[in-house]
């Protein structure tokens, strides 16, 4: 064997050396090697790899890491996070990134894995890769890890290794009290690994769902609910939330709707489109339908005096304090949405799969006995059919400023389907005196109920006026 | 000598010493092959490439339909048919696929084929090549049963199972005999782990060598068990005909139900039946 090996070699190395040769004369062939980052796969294994750094979250307890040589899984130490108790004025979590700013290629691993064990049983917020304090571009996380007092391998699977050529974030981790106290945990053999058994990749987009949205031109969405799910060798289906430019995004109506590698969704024009998405050649579960409604109209600006005006919710006066636009009422309020849609900078309420919504505004509650109108621009983006309304009820705390404690009051004002229409605006102003309440001193609430008539009601510019 | 003329041929780029060491690799796995005794189990018997496509060879393959009783003895939870959507031949391999679908009162269908009055033989060498479905409650087998099981009820006919895999374990397979004395919880059983590499992702060999005094188990080229009649507490039972199934079962007691992160549908694709003598 041995006089075959030698043969061998003498005649790659002709073989090597003649392409070599030839390839001076010409262009970069395609076997050209560009230099490559070093793929060192160690990260802690009993003290920091070549390169790595340590960088706490600014708000976290700076000195919660530490290197243990008491406790460890094997070898001579292990990484210790100490997470802090509720009110400790050194910080308020446990939280650092380990980035190794030069560089590494870890295309030829499939995950991260590492033992950890913690002084109880308890559930780390995050942990992951691919934070650098940078861009964060190739970012995965583990949510809500749960670990016990007996060590344990966590495998934390790489969504597509092609891409991390150049990555600098090693590890990061951000963890609160548990119940409102700290405890500490350790991890050790902290690598990069080729296990093999890293397999069956489904990726998903907007949690894996199919969500349609009605939106308007000039409108960005952001993709949210991204995440690649493997199964492990121990038949675990580990799922983590990764970051958008793993995915390529497709848009299936480009002068409807656009992409970019961040995943916002800019709306360009009228019509409908389909943004789905590929992870690695697999196709991700879950897309979004946009229903483009072409150009917004914004709701008329009111040119009503500010001295004569409080205002609830508008750009064109200053705003009461608001708790919420949306106190979700579970288990009976199905309604989605708030004060989440911005239009060239004009900030809309958007409600959908409507039947009652609340508005609250209680710190303080406002006193509009002096006013004599209600005023709200509603518009309807659906068919309006017989047996459709919208009814608006003005909620009052009473003299306590406090729900409940027999002083409240409310009454409500209800619009049926011949006073709506559909896809403009409808200016309503409403005298108060119609809502009949017994005081206006302690205004806390205004509903919109539909019943689920109808689903969706975009709302501008809230006001009381004189 | 020819391994060296392939190298020399392979090597025209900048990547020839790559080549250069797989073909080394070849050069001494050959010889090594050269030096080694064979098992003479090698005159080809029948095979199924399965390269026709649409149902498969009924000249081969049969089928068992329904649930059996109590799910094939095991409390299984599918219903087998012989449909297309559970069972055919495409692009050369057959399929069996486990479907979530109500069926005649299942949740779950699936198919079982077995070539019982079409193909028996006792001895010899029986291999297939197979990719092998994932997930909480899949249950694939390649195995087989003694051919007077009729006259000679289970455990008394005998059992080969030449292949066993819990989805939920995509790493390891089994290979097991049942007979009297030694069935079910008794059976005489080995698992084979892959290392840095699972059943799921790609088609791996499973095959038995079984000669009158042992049944050896082995998975791609390695050979990880061997039972005798010395192994066995009770009657060595594998000395007449027996036939062989391929089936893919849907929960029961030797996997568990499928839970809501098993994936359906799940298909267990098959290159190819060989048995030699």
């Amino acid at each position: 064997m041995k006089s075959i090996k030698i043969i061998s070699v003498r005649i790659a190395l002709l073989g090597f050396i003649s392409i070599m040769l030839s390839n001076c004369e010409r262009n970069l062939s395609g076997d050209v090697e560009f230099a490559k980052f070093p793929s060192n796969p160690e990260v802690f294994i009993d003290g920091f790899s070549g390169g790595l750094e340590y960088f706490p979250f600014g708000g976290s307890k700076p000195d919660a890491f530490s290197v243990d040589t008491d406790i460890r899984y094997s070898g001579t130490a292990a990484m210790r996070f100490d997470v802090p108790n509720v009110g400790d004025p050194a910080g308020a979590f446990a939280g650092a990134i380990f980035p190794d700013n030069g560089g590494r290629d870890l295309s030829g691993y499939d995950a991260l894995t590492f033992w950890a064990k913690a002084t109880q049983a308890a559930t780390i917020n995050e942990i992951g890769f691919g934070n650098d304090f940078g861009e964060n571009k190739f970012m995965v996380t583990l949510n809500n890890m749960q670990i016990s007092t007996a060590w344990t391998k966590y495998t934390i699977p790489i969504p597509d290794a092609s891409q991390l050529v150049a990555e600098r974030g090693m590890f990061w981790y951000a963890e609160g009290p548990e119940n409102g106290n700290g405890y500490s945990f350790w991890i050790d053999d902290l690598k990069f690994e080729r296990l093999g058994t890293v397999a069956q990749p489904r990726p998903a987009i907007f949690f894996g769902e199919d969500e349609v949205i009605e939106t308007f031109v000039g409108t960005t969405i952001n993709m949210t609910g991204l995440t690649q799910t493997f199964n492990l060798a121990s038949g675990l289906n580990q799922t983590v939330s990764v970051s958008p430019a793993y995915f390529t995004f497709k848009s299936s109506d480009v002068d409807v709707a656009r992409v970019n590698e961040n995943g916002v969704i800019s709306i360009v024009g009228r019509g409908t489109a389909e943004i789905t998405a590929v992870l690695a050649g697999v196709r991700a579960q879950g897309s979004l339908t946009i229903q483009s409604l072409g150009a917004f109209v914004a709701a008329p600006t009111p040119t009503r005096n500010a001295a004569n005006v409080i205002s609830v919710f508008s750009d064109a006066y200053t705003n009461i304090p608001v708790d919420f636009y949306n106190g979700f009422f579970a288990p009976f309020q199905t309604t989605l949405g708030g004060a989440d849609l911005t239009i060239g900078g004009d900030h809309i309420i958007r409600y959908t799969e409507l039947n009652f919504v609340a508005t609250e505004f209680k710190n303080p509650t406002i006193n509009v006995s002096q006013m004599t109108h209600f005023h709200v621009d509603i518009q309807i983006p659906e068919s309006i059919d017989p047996g459709d309304f919208i009814s608006i009820e003005l909620g009052d705390f009473g003299a306590n400023a406090a729900f409940g404690g027999g002083d409240d009051s409310s009454g409500r004002v209800t619009f049926t389907n011949t006073a709506l229409t559909r896809n403009t605006w409808i200016s309503l102003d409403i005298p108060l005196a119609q809502f009949g309440l017994t005081s206006r001193n302690n205004l806390a609430q205004i509903f919109f109920i539909s019943d689920a008539t109808i689903s969706t009601l975009l709302v501008d510019n809230m006001y009381f006026y004189k | 000598m020819n391994q060296q003329d392939q190298c020399k041929l392979q090597i025209t780029n900048r990547i020839g010493l790559r080549f250069l060491a797989v073909c080394m690799l070849a050069v001494i796995i050959s010889c090594s092959d050269y030096e080694q005794t064979v098992t003479t189990l090698d005159e080809l018997v029948i095979q199924d490439e399965f390269n026709t496509n649409g149902a498969p060879n009924d000249a081969i393959w049969s089928y068992d339909i329904g649930t059996g009783n109590n799910g094939w003895g095991n409390n299984e939870l599918q219903f087998y048919t012989n449909r297309k959507e559970n069972v055919s031949v495409q692009n050369g391999y057959l399929l069996i696929t486990a479907r979530k679908e109500s069926f005649q009162g299942s949740s779950y269908t699936s198919a079982r084929l077995l070539t019982k009055g079409k193909f028996e033989q006792a001895y010899g060498r029986y291999e297939a090549r197979i990719k092998l479905p994932w997930g909480q409650g899949i249950w694939p087998a390649f195995w087989m049963l003694g051919a007077d099981i009729d006259t000679n009820p289970w455990p008394g006919a005998g059992e080969i199972d030449i292949m066993e895999f819990r989805g939920q374990d995509p790493t390891i397979v089994l290979g097991t005999v049942h007979g009297p004395g030694y069935s079910a919880g008794e059976s005489i059983s080995k698992s084979y782990t892959l290392k840095n590499d699972r059943f799921d992702t790609g088609f791996h060999v499973f095959g038995i060598e079984w000669a009158p005094d042992y049944v050896n188990f082995y998975v791609d080229d390695v050979l990880y068990n061997q039972i005798t009649p010395a192994d066995v507490p009770g009657e060595w039972v594998f000395d007449k005909p027996f036939y062989i199934l391929l089936n893919l079962a849907v929960g029961g007691s030797f996997v568990g139900s499928p839970n809501s992160e098993t994936v359906f549908p799940q298909t267990m694709l098959v290159d190819y039946v060989r048995v030699y003598k």
